[in-house]
């Protein structure tokens, strides 16, 4: 039990995919305009990162060593696939708006990554808990800068007005910049700093000091 | 993990088994949810009829809307008028439905299309259809809108959409495109609701009764009731709406039609 705690807790915070392990930013940036796609955006990695890491873990013993990278794509794809077609099934706005960042789902580094790093060496449950927990790490940051890209970028959460945009007769001036991509990667950097200065220990040594200016010292 | 799982056997067969696994997962989840995917579709189509009337109310069923507020009219463009029932038998037995009349597969039939000479297929359209659905907001006998599918070549891809009318088949009340495949940004801002309104109130025809309505490069005429701005930066999405707008309203798309209603004071 305290494993499968573990495994869903570590990458909220400590082991975050994006603010820590710095993968899955492509996404990132791309969906978060609007909470609405955001969200669905969080629900389809997160199952798609657990049910592959699942499977993958099922046939671990069986994968061969040659082709183990090609057999994850599959699994991943196929899933993606499934969750492309449900969506445009039952929620086929949505769909229209992630286009092919739902396909892009299988390139995603998160679902690669813990299919090789983690997956390929537990069992089908702890694998599964850790797809949902990397899913769950990946989903915070993603709602957190889609929350404040859509209510300072448009005014709005969920499409309904928080703040009373100056254009409709309101008060509030949107920030234009924060619908844009290069907004994402501000507030990114912003909770990666945040996070460093609360978690010393993920900040890393240095791999070289420099030393002070010797000039004066006279040299050789 | 044992060292036999490297054999070439063992890799065939685990191969060839996740193939098959996956492909009857993804082959069953196409399949079962197609029917659900394709009413969708439909009404995303009928989303962009009532929206180039200027009809839409969001927050509705858009199919209880579409059916309240819509007739569907099959047409027969050589002659200009609708289709009679001896065509419409016609249609359903090349194998389409008249409810639901799909015209881009109509185009691919032989039977239901021609193909056009290069002289006149301005929108690059290839083949035309016998037949087209047309949309009418009517009351009573009387045309108050009337909604013309249309569709040519942009710079990429096939723009489809739809171009309402007035009921004196000449005012416009709105263009809309529900598929193409143009440059985000650039000639994607056909969807852009402020190029989009630039449409409405423009006339088709000139006084003597000609096509005239035109995009116009570099800005339209200050006053002049048939040009409308072309898109900055889309000189070839510009043009291709310009050609099948006219295509459509010329005497080859559904310039009889409207030559016919007007006729009989509709």
């Amino acid at each position: 039990m305290s494993e499968i705690k573990k495994v869903l807790t570590e990458p909220l915070f400590g082991k975050n995919p994006i603010a820590v392990q710095i993968l899955g930013i492509c996404s990132a940036l791309a969906v978060t305009t609007s909470l609405k796609v955001t969200l669905v955006m969080c629900v389809a990695l997160t199952l798609v990162t657990a049910c592959s890491s699942a499977s993958i873990a099922l046939i671990r013993n069986q994968i061969p060593n040659n082709i183990r990278i090609i057999v994850q794509m599959i699994i991943i794809a196929s899933l993606v696939i499934v969750v492309d077609q449900i969506l445009k099934a039952y929620a086929y706005d949505v769909s229209k708006q992630l286009s092919v960042f739902v396909g892009l789902i299988i390139t995603n580094c998160i679902v690669m990554g813990r299919a090789e790093a983690f997956a390929m060496k537990n069992g089908p449950v702890l694998s599964f808990f850790d797809g949902i927990g990397n899913g769950l790490g990946y989903s915070l940051m993603l709602i957190s800068v889609g929350t404040i890209r859509e209510l300072f970028g448009a005014g709005k959460l969920l499409g309904f007005e928080i703040l009373p945009l100056v254009k409709d007769g309101g008060w509030y001036v949107p920030n234009g910049l924060l619908l844009l991509p290069p907004s994402a990667f501000f507030i990114i950097a912003l909770f990666i700093w945040a996070l460093r200065a609360w978690k010393k220990e993920l900040v890393e040594k240095a791999e070289f000091k420099i030393l002070p200016n010797t000039e004066h010292s006279g040299g050789h | 993990m044992s060292a036999n799982n490297d054999s070439i056997q063992k890799t065939l067969i685990v191969a060839i088994l996740l193939c098959l696994v996956c492909s009857v997962i993804v082959a069953g989840s196409a399949v079962g949810l197609r029917s659900k995917q394709q009413e969708n579709k439909a009404n995303d189509k009928r989303a962009a009829v009532l929206q180039a009337a200027g009809l839409y109310e969001q927050g509705k069923s858009v199919a209880e809307q579409f059916k309240s507020k819509i007739q569907t009219r099959i047409v027969n463009l050589a002659e200009g008028r609708f289709a009679t029932d001896a065509e419409l038998k016609e249609i359903r037995d090349a194998g389409l439905t008249v409810d639901n009349f799909d015209q881009k597969k109509s185009s691919k039939t032989p039977a239901l299309s021609r193909a056009l000479g290069s002289d006149e297929d301005p929108a690059s359209i290839k083949r035309l259809e016998k037949f087209a659905a047309v949309f009418i907001v009517a009351d009573g006998d009387n045309i108050q809108k009337i909604i013309l599918p249309v569709h040519g070549y942009g710079l990429w891809s096939t723009l489809y959409g739809f171009l309402a009318l007035q009921g004196d088949m000449d005012t416009i009340v709105g263009l809309g495109f529900y598929s193409h495949a143009e440059t985000p940004g650039l000639g994607g801002e056909v969807d852009n609701p402020k190029w989009k309104s630039l449409w409405v109130g423009k006339h088709v025809f000139n006084d003597k009764g000609q096509v005239a309505i035109s995009v116009v490069k570099g800005g339209a005429e200050e006053g002049n009731p048939n040009q409308v701005d072309g898109l900055s930066g889309a000189t070839l999405t510009s043009r291709g709406v310009n050609n099948l707008v006219r295509f459509w309203v010329g005497d080859t798309g559904f310039g009889k039609l409207i030559d016919n209603l007007k006729a009989q004071g509709a």
